[in-house]
């Protein structure tokens, strides 16, 4: 499954959702299916994403949150699974591009082609819904709404370079345009 | 346990929506105020990183955020509070401290020692309360400094004024 498509797939046309990224690839494959301003892009901060997305579930829960990130990314963040899992907002949806690699400082191997199972440690976090998603078609199962989270979903994704299609790095820029974006005010 | 509750007030004053911990005995009314009030989401963290990273979600969904830990956590925290400074955004943390004041326990003390440092170094304000009759007045005004000048601001809370843990 090619990363692009499968980005494209799960997030394309959905202006409903507010997407955070993880730092590289993730970052650069939501780019590249339009930069919107229901996305916000990390581009560092590694292993946070995830908790990004908890703060903003929890301040916005009829909002379907989203995390688009990668395996290395989250790997560093792994417990925070389990505050996903005891936080359990119904609004959340992580989902993590799984190429098995550290695609942004040389394609080194991470854990997960080597007995890491990201889905099976959500789950055992408390994460109600976990599974693994193998091609495109699976992903149009996901659901990405406020009433059946928290999800983890892993899309395993082919390895390979796209072009890096680079957003909006500038924080402050970024942080006021998706805040008022998401709350209608001018920041406070 | 008087100060703690008007901290709690402070909080609560300055619409504090979400409080992200990891437990401290110092800040146990805090933590148990958050969970008993609808009004706040209270999240329990298994490393206080995760918890700066939460609260730049929370001020991005229209929340403010305060996250409470321990000072041996602040070391936890270096690289995710770079968020802070580089998105702009509100920051309050409140910091109990071990290793400044009667530490029983040598592994206290060298994190005891650098965090007001290593906040510094990260770009954060930093205050410090030593009085019980201080707290509520030093807590209101780094929430201000914080939410109203966009500013990360850590408020330590001395071991001399949470007590001396004895072994």
């Amino acid at each position: 499954m090619n990363r692009r498509e499968a980005v494209a797939r799960l997030i394309g046309g959905r202006e409903d959702i507010l997407v955070v990224t993880g730092l590289g690839s993730p970052t650069y494959d939501v780019a590249a299916a339009g930069e919107k301003p229901n996305h916000f892009y990390l581009w560092g901060a590694m292993g946070g994403a995830a908790m990004v997305g908890l703060g903003l579930a929890l301040a916005q829960p009829k909002k379907p949150v989203v995390v688009v990130t990668g395996d290395g990314e989250q790997l560093m963040g792994l417990g925070g699974f389990a505050t996903v899992g005891t936080a359990a907002p119904k609004n959340l949806h992580i989902v993590v591009l799984d190429n098995e690699l550290y695609g942004e400082t040389g394609n080194q191997a991470t854990h997960t082609g080597q007995g890491t199972d990201l889905a099976a440690v959500a789950m055992a976090c408390g994460v109600g819904t976990a599974c693994v998603v193998q091609d495109l078609d699976g992903i149009d199962a996901i659901a990405l709404d406020a009433e059946s989270g928290p999800s983890v979903t892993v899309l395993k994704v082919a390895q390979g370079d796209d072009d890096r299609v680079l957003p909006n790095r500038d924080g402050p820029s970024l942080a006021r345009d998706f805040r008022r974006h998401v709350t209608g005010q001018a920041v406070d | 346990m008087a100060w703690q509750d008007d901290v709690w007030a402070v909080l609560k004053a300055q619409e504090i929506r979400q409080v992200a911990y990891v437990p401290d005995a110092g800040h146990s009314l805090l933590i148990r105020k958050a969970h008993a009030d609808p009004a706040v989401a209270a999240t329990v963290l298994t490393t206080e990183e995760e918890g700066v990273a939460l609260c730049a979600g929370a001020w991005l969904g229209g929340d403010r955020s305060v996250l409470l830990m321990q000072s041996s956590g602040v070391g936890n925290c270096i690289n995710m509070l770079s968020m802070i400074e580089t998105l702009k955004i509100p920051f309050l943390t409140l910091v109990t401290m071990r290793g400044d004041y009667a530490e029983f326990n040598p592994w206290q003390v060298p994190m005891g020692k650098a965090t007001e440092t290593v906040l510094s170094a990260m770009g954060l304000l930093v205050r410090a309360v030593e009085r019980p009759e201080d707290a509520a007045d030093l807590v209101d005004s780094a929430a201000r400094l914080a939410f109203h000048s966009h500013q990360g601001v850590a408020v330590l809370l001395r071991q001399r004024l949470i007590g001396r843990k004895d072994f």
